[in-house]
């Protein structure tokens, strides 16, 4: 298929989540140059953590993983993993953006993601982002099996070799010569930008001291979200065979608790928009796995005003044994056997009652991405009062710089269709700018 | 490229998916049996054959054992066929002559509690689709010219958005709107949240940017008559002021938005003093409300059984009228009674807040105890307080919902695409392909897909706009090779019947002028209806022969053909 037009301008995508992602394949599909710029090791963001999304229960990593590839074959785009947007020059329609990329330290197309690396490497314990930090790794590590680029890296942080000049083991192991720890980070310069998208996505409120009220590592057998979508994974740290981490015991009782940190005077004022709904979601794949469990969700206000989310409500409540309790909680303690015993305010009789539960599930902050305030400096754009990248409700992928767009929970919290779309329509911006000359 | 001749060489990869198919029967086992099958001369397992390592792993099956059909058995060919075909294609394999084998979502992921039961229909599954790839036939995909243009149904803020994006690409475009002129809802409203900036200022930019376009022409009291033809190449008749005119268009946006709910026989609606939040607009705009005690009653006609969905623009429209009201009169009294309050993000909770600090009061209801309107007073039971309430009311305002439209029906048949359960268009896939038809060529934006707000007609208005010029940015368009077929060596077959005319649900059959069936291979989806019911045999469907299919059902019942 012939492009129709020359187009010498690309794009730069900054975030391969989802929506960086889906601005990216848009662009790239439409004939356009883009380099997509991620700072972690591989692409998917956080839909790639997910186990199934709403409401289709639809197995997350299986609907992501052809755009990983996809991404990763595609003509028209760039990955740039382990990398940051350093410096901007220019203005809209021509750009020049610096590029830091951290070093690998594996050779990206020699690797065989066999993984003698990482099994051989005798630096252990580092925590695994990826799995919410519930399972560590070696130095010589890779985010997930299904890891798109496939390829391991070394963490320069924590390697014997790079930093001691000792052991080297993964070095004599690597049947493919893929270690190279010659690698140095760089720079690379990219001129004639056309326009910019800011899909930095978001990060989760996880270890600020708000969420010891509700016993947040105080007691193990109270987790977040995102651990509960690892635990109930099939590739996740379980298996999929959801257990508590402190007795190996299978939760027949389990308490979802909504807005934690969120719609708060102490923690952040804005409701993170996802949670009832991922929420009705862990509840149902729980059950999947056992169906004598019940479940229990506290929230303030149920909102589902997506496509169907109101059905799947329903179906939360009539199917999959879970009630629905629209109460305030107040404090959380642990009996003798560390079951959870929630103490709570019950709005529809205005009573304070008390449910031991097994295990009891954070629904937790979404909050702007680390670094966003770093960036925003470097692009020049403005972040609103809650640190997301600023929009007008009229102009809702335009930054308030002219040819950097946004998309996606870089600017506010959101579900991954909305994600898309944003992104989608982040591309049309870009792609305005390229084609329109 | 092989010929039929050549001597089937078959790779089978049993994908384990982490555990969805490996954490409940043994795939080494399954690779292990594959290699005892007839023309089956590799096999290997995969953690996950769709990563980079799995697809590096075909490609090496194929170099090193000179492979000429693949065979992966994994997930489900709705996602992942794509891909492998792409794979096995950069290695020098017709992308038909890949078989899928789904042995997760018709397996292993429905018989979780029989494991042994699920390794046996995965051997079965195995075995039947090795028996059709050694019947497997190179197909080449179909090619089409593309026109670069674009039609926008609807003249709403989403149709606006669209157009004007297109426009802005370089694409030619028609923006057809039903009216006299362009706007839609937005006409009709007197402020927008959450920044509360007039409609008519969005309203007039819009428009005035709209009609700066030379490559965007505008058809007001217009209608579209008919679409016939298929992506990159539809004919559209559009009635404009009572005129026929015909367009060569390359892809289609749907933005007809929504209508609204006419809440008759809810809370004594009259329209006068019991009005809906879209009435009171109107009064709003021609600076008409003098009422001073003023209650809002949310989800009027929806969340119930008969409209069980969320309209999702209600809470922060009463949230912006309460506040409005607020501003012109600050003495009067706002109350907002509500069940769930939706206002999702920062910006809304923002706005919520807001609204509670401008003194609006909000109080609870539970469908279950509704509350009833009297002649001058609303009861509402508030279940903190244990208790009735009774709110005088001079003006009482339903929240009612966003429906679809009448018309959805007659419009989603001549374009081909499906509608949900309420009456709104279904995409291609909720999640990751929002704004996308399954029908190629055709895209959906704003409300018509489902209730959304402005400024979520506008990012999926330009959403819609990048998903269309994907495809029109370029001169071609590929097509599946997979289609029915009437070969010249079946013609005699053919007994002029038209079974397969009135059968095909994409009116790709037709007769020519020598009375000969035609069929129009880009039109064609391959659903083999037309195959099926062929009274004579005559038309065959490419890639689903009945050589093919029989040689699945032999060989599941232990039988070479």
């Amino acid at each position: 298929m012939k492009n129709l037009g020359e187009n010498s301008k690309s794009v730069v995508i900054i975030g391969a989540g989802i929506a960086g992602i889906q601005a990216a394949l848009d662009l790239g599909d439409m004939g356009i140059q883009v380099h997509l710029v991620e700072k972690q090791s591989c692409i998917g963001g956080r839909m790639a953590q997910l186990d199934k999304t709403f409401p289709t229960l639809d197995c997350s990593i299986c609907i992501l993983a052809p755009k990983l590839s996809e991404c990763y074959r595609h003509d028209n785009i760039t990955l740039h993993t382990l990398s940051e947007i350093q410096k901007i020059g220019g203005s809209v329609g021509n750009f020049s953006v610096d590029v830091l990329k951290h070093a690998r330290y594996v050779k990206e197309g020699v690797c065989t993601n066999c993984g003698d690396c990482g099994a051989i490497c005798p630096v252990r314990g580092i925590t695994n982002f990826f799995d919410a930090n519930l399972v560590t790794q070696a130095a010589a590590q890779i985010a997930f099996p299904a890891a798109v680029p496939a390829a391991y890296r070394i963490d320069p942080n924590k390697c014997l070799y790079l930093n001691y000049e000792i052991c080297g083991l993964c070095y004599q192991n690597c049947g493919a010569d893929a270690i190279d720890f010659t690698q140095k980070d760089s720079i690379l310069s990219l001129d004639n930008i056309g326009a910019i998208i800011v899909a930095t996505g978001l990060d989760l409120a996880e270890d600020i001291h708000t969420l010891n009220i509700y016993g947040y590592q105080k007691y193990d057998n109270v987790i977040t979200a995102m651990e509960l979508e690892r635990l109930i994974c099939a590739s996740g740290p379980q298996a999929g065979h959801l257990s508590r981490l402190t007795d190996g015991k299978h939760p027949k009782k389990i308490a979802y608790l909504q807005c934690i940190d969120s719609r708060s005077q102490k923690g952040q004022m804005y409701c993170s928009s996802v949670c009832c709904m991922y929420t009705t979601k862990e509840a149902m794949i729980a059950f999947e796995h056992d169906n004598e469990l019940e479940s229990y969700v506290f929230y303030i206000d149920m909102r589902a005003g997506g496509k169907g989310f109101q059905k799947f409500l329903q179906r939360g409540a009539k199917e999959y044994n879970i009630k629905y309790l629209k109460s305030k909680i107040s404090h959380i303690d642990v009996d003798k056997d560390d079951n959870p015993i929630i103490t709570y305010e019950d709005y529809e009789t205005s009573e304070i009652k008390q449910l031991t539960v097994d295990l009891v599930v954070l629904a937790t902050c979404i909050i702007p991405s680390r670094g966003i305030n770093k960036l925003a400096d470097v692009l020049g754009i403005d972040l609103d009062h809650y640190d997301y990248v600023k929009t007008n409700p009229f102009l809702p992928v335009e930054t308030s710089a002219e040819g950097i767009y946004t998309c996606g929970c870089a600017r506010e919290p959101m579900d991954i269709p909305r994600s898309v779309a944003e992104a989608s329509g982040a591309a049309a911006r870009a792609a305005e700018v390229i084609k329109g000359g | 490229m092989s010929d039929k001749e050549e001597e089937p060489r078959i790779g089978v990869f049993v994908c384990s998916c982490g555990s969805n198919i490996g954490g409940l029967i043994d795939v080494k086992a399954l690779a292990e049996y594959s290699k005892t099958l007839p023309n089956v001369v590799f096999t290997e397992d995969n953690l996950y054959t769709c990563s980079e390592t799995g697809l590096a792993q075909i490609k090496n099956g194929i170099k090193d054992h000179n492979l000429n059909r693949v065979i992966v058995a994994s997930c489900t060919p709705r996602t992942h066929e794509p891909l492998f075909r792409d794979c096995v294609k950069k290695e020098g394999v017709n992308e038909y002559l890949f078989n899928f084998v789904n042995i997760r979502d018709q397996n292993t992921w429905c018989h979780q509690k029989y494991p042994q039961e699920a390794f046996e229909k995965a051997k079965d599954l195995i075995r039947m689709g090795v028996a059709k790839a050694a019947k497997l036939e190179a197909l080449d995909n179909i090619i089409v010219d593309a026109t670069p243009t674009a039609l926008v149904i609807g003249g709403g803020v989403s149709g606006m958005t669209a157009a004007l994006s297109l426009a802005n690409q370089g694409f030619e475009t028609h923006l057809v709107e039903r009216e006299n002129e362009l706007g839609g809802r937005l006409k009709t409203l007197h402020k927008l949240f959450p920044n509360d900036q007039k409609a008519q200022l969005l309203l007039d930019n819009l428009k005035k940017n709209v009609g700066s376009k030379e490559n965007l022409k505008i058809h007001t009291s217009a209608q579209v008559k008919n679409i016939e033809g298929f992506v990159g190449n539809f004919e559209v008749s559009v009635e404009e002021n009572g005129n026929n005119i015909n367009l060569t268009i390359g892809v289609i946006l749907v933005a007809v938005g929504t209508s609204l709910f006419t809440p008759t026989g809810y809370f004594g609606y009259d329209g006068k003093i019991r009005i809906t939040q879209h009435e009171l607009e109107s009064k709003l705009n021609n600076n008409d409300v003098k009422a001073k005690d003023i209650v809002m009653i949310q989800c009027v006609g929806s969340r119930n059984d008969e409209r069980v969905y969320c309209s999702s623009v209600c809470c922060m429209t009463a949230l912006k009228n309460a506040l409005v009201l607020k501003e012109n009169n600050p003495k009067s009294n706002v109350s907002i009674l509500f069940r769930d309050l939706y206002t999702p993000g920062t910006h809304y909770e923002d706005y919520y807040r807001r609204a509670r600090e401008e003194g609006v009061v909000f109080i609870e209801y539970s469908p279950e105890k509704e509350p009833s309107v009297e002649e001058n007073q609303i009861k509402v039971y508030n279940q903190y307080l244990g208790e009735e309430l009774l709110i005088p009311y001079d003006l009482c305002v339903l929240s009612t919902p966003l429906v679809s439209n009448n018309d959805n029906k007659a419009l989603a048949q001549m374009i081909k695409v499906p509608l949900e359960e309420n009456g709104f268009f279904l995409e291609a896939h909720v999640k990751l392909r929002p704004m996308d038809f399954a029908t190629a060529g055709v895209f959906i934006c704003g409300s018509a897909k489902w209730p959304v707000d402005i400024t979520e007609s506008i990012s999926q208005g330009y959403a819609a706009a990048a998903r269309a010029s994907t495809i029109i940015s370029h001169d071609t368009i590929e097509v599946e090779g997979a289609t029915s077929f009437l070969p010249d060596y079946n013609k005699s077959l053919c007994t002029g019947c038209e079974v397969c005319i009135k059968v095909c649900p994409y009116n790709a059959i037709s007769k020519n002028e020598e009375d000969e069936i035609v069929i129009t291979q880009v039109l064609c989806k391959g659903c083999g209806v037309c195959g099926a019911t062929c009274t004579n045999h005559a038309i065959i469907i490419r890639h689903f022969t009945d050589q093919q299919i029989l040689s699945e059902i032999y060989a599941y019942g232990g039988k070479e053909v």
